[in-house]
């Protein structure tokens, strides 16, 4: 579809008041030594100081390779983990330090989906409980009763809501997958946060419920704040996607923009080494191969991060950080010292 | 039933016997729910120097089978039949004294934990040198040389340090290279690798996938790749096998799979898929419902109760017959449907094709 109005567009660029704004946020686990006394020494710099907005509507895709940083991102936003640094902003309040009481009318409108739908789910509960539990916990009263209510929601993911009395361990991997997705409708959140939400399903039923999430976020015009590792399901569904390495957003651009005119060398490499299902397009691909393993963010290479793997690397990386700034189509930044265009996929 | 699926290289020179045949391999377990039919008549060729990729959802007897062909049912309670001819041997008879100088020797295997191949308990070194030791009457520095040039090869930063570590000590990606090195140290004639990259990320995938197609050009070894990944298939394969309920629904040159599939199950695999190299706002062909269960497969063809296209079959019941696996055309592209071929192509022409 090109038919994007004015508003669509400013949207996709990440401008305009945003419905979730997160600035340099930070989250530092502590690594201790000692049995009786415990001593600091060194920190897991899990995320460290990004910038994020989200807007109503919108899909932000996250992106990046294991122990990045994603889903501790994610938790902090869902305030399931409090962030040692930065801030978080819902609808224009501060919702950094909130205490868990004055947090409780923020958490009806921030949900979460998680990516393991066997061990998100609490075996001894119904279905009926599990998707009710939101309902009970905000202590919201739903007109005609609260089974009526999740029977409905049971009805609108796909699921026969007969199955109101089955446990987790009757459904198959999908099937709840959809629980999860019922659960966080239930108190019509405006932003959902999707933790990897199909990377453990086949892709029969993978396609199944990118599907559904797409159809639910036109019907009630949600936000999602979508993570995973895999670019192609990253495309699909995101408006705006981030790309992040070793705690950092290291490019953030409208999704096309993203895919066709990366600045990043690090976007360049994830892209390159996607195997698309086209055996002739591969043949004619260029093919950028990183060496090695991400370092530890116990002890994250000076300068850019991104150094020891990437193959432009001067000494300016290893000095000075690089900022994410501002580079070709509006809403693009890359952080790299020597960005620039190149055709990977 | 009689069917198979043939490589398309020419036979191993001078025996006129296809490297690896599959006959019509059944994988049974009794359980207490009832007779599990994990494989239900695989057949396939391999010939050396080639990748035959086998796809399919979870459940549908992709790792049973390479189990099968590693000889690693003997002793359970599974039901193997069928035969599997590797270099001239027959393996489903064989004993298991046999089947065990043959494994690690002629035929390795790569899984998608590394952790269930490697012992937590001895140094990566330790466990490669072993591998080779059992096969080879060599002295324990002759072993070592092999094993840290293998590292090396597999792309181990300081392989004569990290000899020493234990598996716990490298990061995902290292045990999986670890792994291969493992399986590579006997030069084997046959690699199956199950899952390989499934637990990795996109950078990492990509070098164990060039590291075994560098090593395969060197050793010229044969390689069945197992994946869910589409993507992985159309990069490593030059023949791919789908499989459905226990069952090959399709199978071909790589090309006829991905350009000129004819089973509605393959071409909701294709649809399924979002491509990392187009945009567009469209939304996933999605197949409905979920896979079938191997203790009740449904009556007829497997793939029944959730396909979409049952009306265009003349002559013929999707739910009362099994559909045979025939070839179609020249190119060795077999297909297990009730539509009639024509029908098939002008279906994917006009309504599928146009939507991957
Ligand atoms: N509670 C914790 N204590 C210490 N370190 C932690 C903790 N939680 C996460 N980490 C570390 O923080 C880093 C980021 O973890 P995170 O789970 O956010 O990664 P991710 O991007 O979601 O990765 P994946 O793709 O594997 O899910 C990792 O190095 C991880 O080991
Ligand atoms: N030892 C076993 N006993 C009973 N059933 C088994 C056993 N091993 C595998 N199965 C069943 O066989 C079917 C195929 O399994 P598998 O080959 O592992 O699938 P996949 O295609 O995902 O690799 C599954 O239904 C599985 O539960
Ligand atoms: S800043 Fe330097 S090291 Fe970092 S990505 Fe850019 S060129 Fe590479
Ligand atoms: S045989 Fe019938 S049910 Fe099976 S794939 Fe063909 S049309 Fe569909
Ligand atoms: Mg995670
Ligand atoms: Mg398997």
């Amino acid at each position: 579809m090109s038919t994007s109005t004015a508003a669509e567009q400013v949207i996709r660029a990440g401008q305009g008041e945003a419905l979730l704004e997160v600035k340099g946020l930070q989250r530092y686990f502590p690594v201790t030594r000692g049995i009786v006394f415990q001593r600091q020494v060194g920190a897991v710099k899990a995320v460290d100081g990004i910038d994020l907005s989200i807007h109503t509507g919108e899909t932000l895709g996250v992106v990046g390779e294991s122990g990045c940083g994603k889903t501790t991102t994610g938790r902090l936003v869902t305030r399931l983990d409090e962030p040692t640094g930065g801030s978080i902003t819902f609808e224009g309040e501060d919702l950094t330090h909130l205490s868990r009481a004055k947090m409780r009318p923020f958490r009806r409108e921030i949900q979460m989906i998680f990516q393991d739908p066997f061990s998100s789910l609490n075996p001894r509960q119904t279905i009926g409980t599990i998707i009710a539990a939101p309902f009970q916990i905000q202590k919201v009263d739903s007109e005609g009763g609260t089974k009526k209510a999740v029977q409905a929601l049971m009805e609108r993911v796909g699921l026969n809501p007969e199955h109101y009395n089955r446990y987790p361990h009757e459904f198959s991997g999908g099937q709840r997958q959809r629980i999860g997705v019922a659960r966080a409708l239930a108190l019509r959140p405006k932003l959902i946060v999707c933790d990897e939400p199909v990377s453990a399903l086949d892709v029969s039923i993978q396609a199944q419920i990118v599907n559904l999430l797409e159809d639910l976020q036109d019907e009630f015009n949600l936000a999602y704040l979508f993570i995973a590792h895999d670019l192609s399901v990253i495309r699909h569904i995101s408006d705006r996607v981030a790309v992040m390495y070793l705690g950092k957003v290291v490019e953030v651009a409208d999704r096309d923009e993203l895919y066709n005119h990366a600045r990043h060398p690090y976007t360049h490499a994830l892209l390159s080494a996607v195997p698309e299902a086209d055996p002739d397009a591969l043949a004619h691909r260029e093919r950028i191969r990183l060496t090695g393993d991400v370092p530890s963010p116990l002890n994250p290479p000076s300068g850019c991060r991104f150094r020891t793997r990437c193959w432009k690397a001067q000494d300016i990386c290893a000095e000075q950080e690089p900022p994410l700034v501002q580079i070709g189509a509006p809403g693009h930044q890359a952080a790299c010292h020597f960005p620039e265009e190149r055709d990977v996929i | 039933m009689t069917e198979s699926v043939t490589t398309t290289a020419s036979t191993s020179a001078g025996t006129g016997k296809p490297f690896l045949e599959l006959k019509n391999l059944q994988v049974h377990f009794p359980t207490d729910d009832g007779l599990v039919k994990a494989v239900n008549g695989l057949s396939f060729t391999l010939e050396r120097g080639k990748t035959l990729g086998i796809v399919g959802e979870s459940g549908s007897g992709k790792s049973v089978s390479s189990l099968a062909i590693m000889g690693l049912h003997k002793g359970s309670r599974a039901k193997v039949g069928g035969e599997i001819w590797l270099d001239g041997a027959e393996l489903v008879g064989m004993s298991v004294p046999e089947i065990r100088r043959l494994r690690g020797q002629q035929v390795a295997m790569i899984f998608q934990d590394p952790l269930s191949a490697m012992h937590p308990f001895y140094r990566v070194g330790d466990q490669l040198v072993e591998a080779y030791r059992v096969h080879n009457e060599v002295p324990k520095s002759v072993a070592r040389k092999r094993a840290i040039d293998l590292l090396d090869r597999v792309g181990i930063p300081s392989p004569d340090k990290r000899f020493f570590d234990y598996p716990h000590q490298f990061s995902g990606g290292m045990r999986q290279r670890a792994m291969i090195a493992m399986a590579l140290m006997c030069d084997p004639q046959l690699l199956i690798a199950d899952e390989p990259t499934t637990a990795l990320d996109v950078t990492v995938q990509a070098q164990i996938l060039d590291l075994m197609m560098d090593l395969q050009k060197e050793f010229n070894s044969a390689i069945v790749i197992i994946t869910h990944d589409l993507g992985v298939v159309a990069q490593m394969a030059q023949d791919v096998v789908v499989m459905y309920g226990g069952r090959v629904v399709e199978a071909g040159p790589v090309r006829e799979i991905f350009y000129r599939p004819e089973m509605p199950y393959t071409w909701g695999l294709l649809g399924s898929i979002p491509r990392v190299n187009r945009g567009g706002d469209h939304r996933l062909k999605s197949i409905r419902g979920t896979p079938p269960s191997l203790i009740n497969l449904p009556k007829g063809c497997p793939f029944q109760p959730r396909c979409d296209y049952q009306q265009h079959v003349e002559g013929h019941s999707c739910t009362g017959e099994v559909p045979d696996l025939l070839q179609i055309g020249t190119e060795d592209h077999r297909v297990r449907c009730h539509i009639e071929t024509g029908q098939r192509k002008k279906l994917f022409t006009e309504q599928i094709k146009p939507n991957l």
